[in-house]
This record gives C-alpha cells, sequence and structure tokens, in this order.
C-alpha cells in the first residue's frame, strides 16, 4: 500500500526539492511581508499593532498542523508499521515546535498593548504553552532513547497523548471566558469575519510558514536518511 | 512614508520586533538544519571513501547512496 512511499523512491525528489522551496519561499516571504507590513491597512481598534496577526496566527495554525500529522503518523506507524512514518514525524517536528515558541512569543508581544499584559494564564495561552510541552517531550525522547523500535512507540505515544490538546487549543475561546477573541475564519462553517484587504496578506504569510515548514521538513528529513545509510556503511 | 512604516502609530517596537524574532528563528532553525545536513554528508563521504573496492560496488548498488554522492 504504501511501496511508492519508500525512503528508495521519494529520496531522489526530496534531495533535489529544498533549493526550489527555498526560492519560492522566499519570494512568497517577501511579497508576504511587503503585504503585511506596508499594503494591508490599520485596524481600527488596534492600529498597526494589528500587523503582528501576521505572523502570530500562521505560526500558531501551522504548529497545530504539524502537531496533528505527528499524532496522524504516529498512529499509522502503529497500524502499518511502516518506520518510514516515524521519520516522517521526526522531520516534521523541530518545525513543529519553532511555530509553537514564535506564536507564543508573538503573542506575548502582541498581548502587552492590547491586554497590558505580556502574559495570562488564559485557556488558549496557556493549552498553546502545553502543546510546546509536548512538543519538547517529543524531541528531547527522540535524543534520550537509543533503542529504535522503544524511541519510536515512546515518541507515538507522546503525540498521540498530545493531539487531545489540539481541540482544547481551538475551541478554548468557546468553552471558556478568555482574553482571546473567537476564531474570525471558520473554514468548516465558510465563516470568515475579517476583510479581504487583511485575509489576503494573512493567506500569503500563511503560505510562506508553510514552505518554510517543508523546507526544513525536506532537509530534516534528508539527513535522517543519510544518517540511516551511515550506519548501513558500518555494516558493509 | 518610511517614518509611518518604522514608527507604526507609536507600535513600532511591537510590531518590529515581533517580525525580527520570527525572521531570526527562521534562520536559526534553517542554519541548524542545513549545519546537521552538511555534517552527515561529510560523514558519509568520509565512510564512503574507506571502503574497499567491493563495499563500494556494494554500497554503489543502492539507489539512495548514489544519490547522496551524486549531491556531495
Amino acid at each position: 500500500m504504501f511501496k511508492s512511499f519508500e525512503p528508495n523512491k521519494i529520496f531522489a525528489i526530496t534531495s533535489k526539492a529544498p533549493k526550489y522551496v527555498l526560492f519560492l519561499f522566499i519570494v512568497v516571504l517577501t511579497i508576504g511581508l511587503t503585504e503585511a507590513l506596508v499594503l494591508s491597512p490599520e485596524d481600527y481598534k488596534q492600529s498597526d499593532v494589528i500587523r503582528i496577526m501576521y505572523v502570530h496566527v500562521p505560526a500558531a495554525w501551522i504548529s497545530l498542523g504539524i502537531f496533528s500529522s505527528l499524532a496522524l503518523l504516529s498512529a499509522g506507524n502503529f497500524v502499518f508499521k511502516n518506520k518510514n512514518f516515524a521519520l516522517i514525524a521526526k522531520s516534521l517536528a523541530p518545525s513543529g515546535f519553532v511555530f509553537n515558541i514564535i506564536a507564543l512569543v508573538t503573542g506575548s508581544i502582541w498581548g502587552k498593548p492590547t491586554w497590558g499584559t505580556w502574559w495570562a494564564w488564559d485557556a488558549r495561552i496557556t493549552s498553546m504553552l502545553i502543546l510546546a510541552l509536548f512538543y519538547g517531550m517529543y524531541l528531547l525522547a527522540w535524543r534520550i532513547y537509543e533503542d529504535k523500535e522503544q524511541v519510536i512507540k515512546v515518541t507515538s505515544l507522546i503525540a498521540i497523548l498530545g493531539v487531545v490538546n489540539v481541540p482544547i487549543i481551538k475551541f478554548s475561546v468557546e468553552w471558556w471566558n478568555t482574553l482571546h477573541q473567537p476564531a474570525s475564519i471558520n473554514i468548516l462553517s465558510n465563516n470568515i469575519a475579517i476583510h479581504s484587504s487583511m485575509l489576503v496578506p494573512l493567506g500569503i504569510m500563511t503560505a510562506a510558514f508553510a514552505l518554510f515548514s517543508l523546507l526544513i521538513f525536506l532537509m530534516k528529513y534528508n539527513t535522517e536518511l543519510i544518517k540511516v545509510k551511515n550506519k548501513g556503511l558500518d555494516r558493509l | 512614508m518610511i517614518n509611518e512604516i518604522i514608527l507604526m502609530n507609536g507600535y513600532g517596537a511591537y510590531v518590529w520586533s515581533a517580525f525580527s524574532f520570527t525572521l531570526i528563528s527562521f534562520t536559526a532553525l534553517y542554519l541548524v538544519t542545513k549545519l546537521q545536513f552538511l555534517k552527515e554528508q561529510k560523514r558519509f563521504a568520509s565512510k564512503f571513501g574507506s571502503l574497499n573496492a567491493e563495499q563500494a560496488r556494494a554500497a554503489r548498488s543502492q539507489n539512495i547512496n548514489r544519490e547522496i554522492l551524486s549531491n556531495i
């Protein structure tokens, strides 16, 4: 079922793709930054501080998306016993963690002028911090455990347990009274409460961030494959 | 115009620090990942160089090994 998904088949693509992805990322990021910092309008209430949204929101979306992928790949690994799933998940995690940290830090910077505080134990912020801890545990487990079978089991368990937190993050603004406003964009109900002059830069910045995570994933995946091959050379 | 972009109606310090933090994080992650990749590639090249002719032939028979060598 996953034969075309084997490292042998995809390495030829993954080894050449990073330079094209890097080029595309630089182009999209340049357009995105111009839109976000220069062309997009200021908010009638928050003025220019709204521009932080263009880095904060995509970073939060992508860190959530990557963690959900880690959980899916981990579940896939348990079901199909395909080790390549673990390798893909391991390669995705670093960029997910960095995006999570970016979301927390830029959120804190945004919080000071809008809420008057750098940090609050608000449901959304706290659950994002918990996600960062899960990311931290996931990455640490890959460093601590040396036995391959054991590390795959432990990291898969962390990802599957941690994914419970993802819907909590998503619905925290509806379930509890929080400083965060309810979601302005809901794809499921096609409800978009944001003007196109702000939606377009947000979309472009999200595309740029997604390209960056793809770039890091490809580079990390190639590194992991070469590590495996280095071990193979030792056995010759 | 330039002043407006820099000052951002008094919020410049917040906006620019958020964007700077993001771009610095991107650069750091990219550099760390690239260095790890180059280190593994170098290790592979040196291990491959120390193989005898028969071992090298066996190693070259694998697609990924050939692909790694073609990129070094």
